[in-house]
């Protein structure tokens, strides 16, 4: 087979995965040869980096199919790809102030972030079963050291080797799915899946490629029944690597279920929409009723992840362009109160360390008013609460869902989610209701930034951003059809 | 964008300038975080005043409109009033400076973060009622809960925790299912614009299962018996000032959605189901009323009576012709006032002695005259005392139902003798007898602040008791506007539904200037 690739220009559409690889090799060197302490610097260089790849998105966007069809480039490839960006940096930014008391103040911690991401854009804009698997482990590869690399702390290293444990299973069930796929179509290129499936119709040992590819996605994006990982790792890791973990890999894995449910496998869309049904009512009933007994704040956090992918998948089940749009939409609100979130956690520090119990943000709201009402807007938001943008994010996906007929599927959701508020709730109780226990000590500024940017798109979300970002969905989802 | 076009943008979004004001105060100025609160509000107040002087109310459509598309295909920007909101706007508005000036001394801590989330609560009850957006009426509906869950959480008494879970949790669960109802109708009829819903005709199987939905989320927040159980705890454990926004204004959004949405949009469900609505209602008057009688704290006493009182309202809604109707609007304004007034009395007494028990008072009158006659308007309006605004509604809810059911009629007679028991019974033991308890003998009568509240509800309440018809003209024409729209989506002859109309609004308004509005407005509905 020829190769497509004539001259650089031609490559035009991969420029910010290139940008990225090289980039990320130009910090290795960078970093072995300047100062180790200087970790921060490196930080802002990787920082600095995906901001770059994301200005090249957003400034020269080119369509196209590369690389003998195994990488694609789209619109809604470009949306997905920039809110990957913006989490990672985010939670890049997240982690700077207190790396040390963090034990994330080693250079290579950026880089992996880095090769992480590019890991995730290849996911986005994989075409092909094999780029799919390259990109997918590239990103796991980077995040199981990232999840261990406070190598002194036991927590750390347990919840690295539970990650890297049941990851690894979760890629096997993927690539055996990839196999069957394979076996029974022929082709691993998913355009030529599709012709194919439509070609000679469905057969068992497709469907049960797609099941097994759909469970090994499903893992990553931490859908009940494949959520297992979620709450030990949250609490164990690093809280700034939980951040990373719970925007940039979340977003990556919900746009490559996307492509692989509303593209390859759109032939056979009812007996994916059974399976991505039965993932969005497990994840949001048992996330809405585990997280209740909960004390540990990063163990809510992941019963609420898992809740809200739950949540996104009500959109995706109905399998239409609406449906896409407010999975599209859903994501980009969702990284927004993630970073508040975690920009609130980090900020929220005693005396004996970071806030780990619910109980030890008693009486915030007196002690540190800023944080705590930012803090509280976030849980209203994630309870879905009008007028905050949480809300917005759940109108889309329902809107779908109710459009597709999915009644059942609705009212379980609301419900679900009105479960979900009891332990929301209970953290604003907690700040706003409760006398205060314990003093905490100064926020750096860096977080302050972050609480503020975020707590003001969720507040104003109706008039500044929703408009546009509405736009942008709908021209993503459109281009998937 | 015109003047005309933008002030109701501005009356809903003022307090929200306000608010921004507050939040850059220092914590420590609490005079001046009260005075920008204050005079927010009444600029508000003024402002809505306004609206209702240049309101129209010949025209039974949709005035001061603006239309944007802005989220997507979906929701869009989009306000304006008709006859029958414009009165919620003023009644919102006016309600806050009192709650604003009943806060003054009684609450003493957090005061920035208190009058921050009453200037966003204002916001979210005034956009209530001028959005013509469904998902945007949603959001606004459903907002309220958000500031209403912190006042009651952080400035309630002791049971304030469970009390505010309570609150939050009856009312979220029923409209997640309204909801999805909403973004039903959006697929069914194509747009979420109020406006354009009104006309559409959604199928009848659809229309049981909305307003099902509907009614999941408005009889809660209305309350109807038996989803009321949150109210007398809210009520209860929250501020004086929260009491009185609770139920003067949040209560009145069900009935607003009840005349908004189940009734013209879903008419044969309405029809249908009306008989379920009437033993609902009168099972309420009755039960509710009883089971004032035997409450020992003043505050849930008042609390069961407005769940007795919203009865009549909809009893009244779902009676379906002018005359129901209009005195079930009328009834709500007139509960917003007296409940609101009865709240703010009971305030007074609270701020002083700090027990709301009905047994630690006795013979206020001795040292308390003014108090005492204030009082005791706010209590003979809530008995429904011609001469007062609540005989008003009251009386046209049971005209306009007689029609219908004579026997909800009769049910429904009950509760007037049952709300005479109790809230007279009430009067006597905290007003009348000796003043014996040796803790109320220093007790003081109102001082300015006090007066400045309660004096406008007293010629308030006892003006529209004589002369109903600023309230009754406002809405006549809205009002028939609606009804002839679902007499005629349930086959009935509109005019038959519209004919009393004339006679029984001269009867309760002696002056015979309510009528003449309702005249005009039946025309079109006979062709």
């Amino acid at each position: 087979m020829n190769s497509d690739v004539i001259d650089f220009a031609s490559v035009a559409p991969a420029y910010p995965e290139l940008l990225m690889a090289v980039g990320a090799l130009v910090l290795v060197i960078l970093g072995v040869a300047i100062n180790k302490e200087k970790s921060v610097l490196i930080s802002w260089l990787a920082v600095l980096l995906m901001a770059a790849a994301g200005l090249m998105i957003i400034l020269n966007p080119a369509d196209g199919v590369l690389f003998n069809g195994v990488f694609i480039a789209d619109a809604f490839g470009r949306y997905m790809k920039l809110l990957v960006l913006g989490g990672a940096a985010l939670s890049l930014i997240l982690a700077m102030p207190n790396s040390e008391a963090n034990g994330v103040h080693k250079f290579e911690y950026s880089i992996l972030a880095v090769l992480a991401t590019l890991g995730m854009m290849i996911m986005v804009s994989a075409n092909d079963l094999m780029s799919l698997y390259i990109g997918l482990e590239l990103q796991s590869l980077a995040l199981y050291v990232m999840a261990a690399i406070k190598r002194d702390d036991k927590r750390a290293s347990e919840a690295g080797l539970k990650y890297f444990v049941l990851g690894a299973l979760s890629s096997g069930m993927l690539l055996y799915g990839a196999s069957l796929v394979y076996g029974f179509t022929g082709h691993t290129n998913l355009t030529e899946i599709v012709g194919a499936i439509a070609m000679e119709g469905r057969s068992i040992g497709l469907v049960f490629g797609m099941v097994f590819l759909l469970a090994g996605v499903a893992f990553k994006i931490s859908a009940v029944p494949f959520h297992m990982w979620t709450p030990d790792v949250y609490e164990g890791a690093p809280t700034p690597v939980t951040a990373f973990f719970a925007m940039a890999p979340k977003v990556a894995a919900m746009s490559l279920m996307i492509r692989l449910v509303m593209d390859t496998f759109q032939p056979i869309s009812h007996d994916w929409q059974q399976v991505v049904i039965f993932l969005s009512i497990a994840s949001m009933v048992l996330a809405a009723f585990a997280a209740i007994g909960q004390r540990s704040l990063k163990r809510l956090i992941a019963y609420s992840s898992i809740g809200h992918v739950g949540f996104a998948l009500v959109g995706l089940s109905s399998g239409t362009q609406v449906g896409v749009e407010g999975v599209a939409i859903y994501m980009a609100i969702y990284v927004t109160m993630t970073a508040g979130l975690f920009a609130c956690i980090l900020s929220l520090r005693t005396e004996d360390g970071y806030v780990e119990n619910i109980e030890d943000l008693a009486g915030a709201a007196q002690t540190r008013p800023f944080v705590a009402a930012i803090m509280a807007i976030l849980m209203f938001s994630l309870i879905g609460m009008p007028p905050l943008a949480g809300f917005f994010a759940k109108w889309h996906v329902f809107l779908a869902a109710i459009e597709a007929n999915l009644y059942v599927l609705s009212v379980i959701g609301v419900l679900a989610s009105a479960v979900s508020a009891y332990y929301y709730l209970r953290v604003v109780k907690t700040m706003y209701f409760d006398e205060p226990k314990s003093t905490f000590i100064a926020v750096p500024n860096e977080l302050n930034i972050i609480l503020a940017i975020s707590a003001f798109l969720v507040v104003t979300y109706y008039f500044s951003v929703g408009s546009v970002l509405t736009n942008w969905a709908h021209i993503a989802a459109g281009s998937l059809f | 964008m015109t003047f005309e076009n933008s002030i109701l943008s501005i009356v809903t979004f003022l307090p929200l300038l306000g608010a921004a004001l507050v939040l850059v105060t220092p914590k420590t100025a609490l005079n001046a975080i009260r005075w920008t609160a204050l005079v927010t509000t009444l600029v508000t107040l003024a402002l809505s005043l306004w609206i209702w002087a240049a309101f129209d109310a010949s025209n039974p459509g949709f005035q001061f409109v603006v239309n944007y598309p802005w989220l997507g295909d979906s929701i869009g920007y989009r306000v304006g009033v008709d006859g029958i909101s414009v009165l919620f706007v003023v009644l919102s508005a006016l309600l806050m400076p009192f709650c604003i000036l009943a806060s003054w001394e009684a609450i003493d801590k957090r005061v920035k973060e208190y009058m921050l989330v009453f200037l966003i609560l204002e916001v979210l009850m005034i956009g209530v009622f001028t959005t013509l957006d469904l998902a945007m009426f949603y959001v606004f509906f459903e907002g309220t809960l958000l500031p209403m869950f912190l006042i009651i959480g952080i400035w309630g008494g002791k049971r304030r925790i469970q009390a505010s879970y309570k609150f939050f949790f009856y009312t979220f669960i029923g409209s997640v299912l309204m909801l999805l109802a909403i973004m039903a109708m959006y697929w069914n009829a194509g747009t979420t614009d109020i406006s354009r819903l009104l006309t559409h005709q959604f199928p009848e199987s659809m229309q049981i299962w909305l307003w099902l939905a509907f009614f999941a989320s408005l009889a809660v927040k209305m309350p109807m018996w038996p989803f009321h159980r949150w109210l007398p705890e809210a009520h209860v454990e929250a501020p004086t000032a929260g009491s009185v926004i609770l139920a003067a204004i949040l209560l009145k959004l069900g009935g607003y959605g009840f005349l908004r949405f189940s009734l013209p949009m879903f008419p044969d469900a309405s029809a249908q189901l009306s008989n379920f609505v009437f033993v609902l209602s009168v099972a309420a008057i009755i039960i509710t009323s009883l089971v004032a009688l035997v409450q020992t704290d003043i505050k849930k006493l008042i609390a069961y009576s407005s769940v007795a009182h919203m009865g009549f309202v909809t009893m009244g809604i779902f009676a379906g012709n002018a005359l129901g109707i209009q005195g079930a609007m009328f009834q709500m304004i007139s509960h917003g006032l007296v409940s609101g007034a009865l709240f703010l009395s009971v305030g007074v007494i609270y701020d002083r002695m700090h027990t709301r028990d009905i047994t630690a008072y006795g013979g206020l009158v001795e040292r308390m005259p003014k108090y005492a006659f204030a009082f005791m308007v706010f209590t003979m309006a809530n008995v429904g005392l011609p001469g007062t605004s609540g005989f008003v509604g009251e009386f046209l809810t049971m005209l306009g139902v007689f029609q219908v059911n004579t026997w909800v009629a009769f049910g429904a007679a009950f509760g007037v003798i049952f709300s005479a028991g109790y809230a007279l019974w009430l009067y006597r033991r905290v007003v009348f007898g000796a003043l014996t308890k040796e803790s109320l003998k220093g007790i003081l009568d109102l001082d300015l602040r006090e007066k400045i509240i309660l004096y406008p509800l007293i010629i308030l309440i006892i003006v529209f008791g004589f002369y109903p018809s600023p309230i009754l003209d406002t809405t006549a024409a809205s009002v028939n506007n609606l009804v002839s729209h679902y007499a005629t989506s349930i086959g009935l002859d509109p005019a038959v539904s519209l004919a009393d109309a004339r006679a029984p609004l001269e009867y309760a308004a002696p002056t015979g200037e309510a009528a003449p509005a309702a005249e005009p407005a039946a025309e079109p509905a006979a062709h």
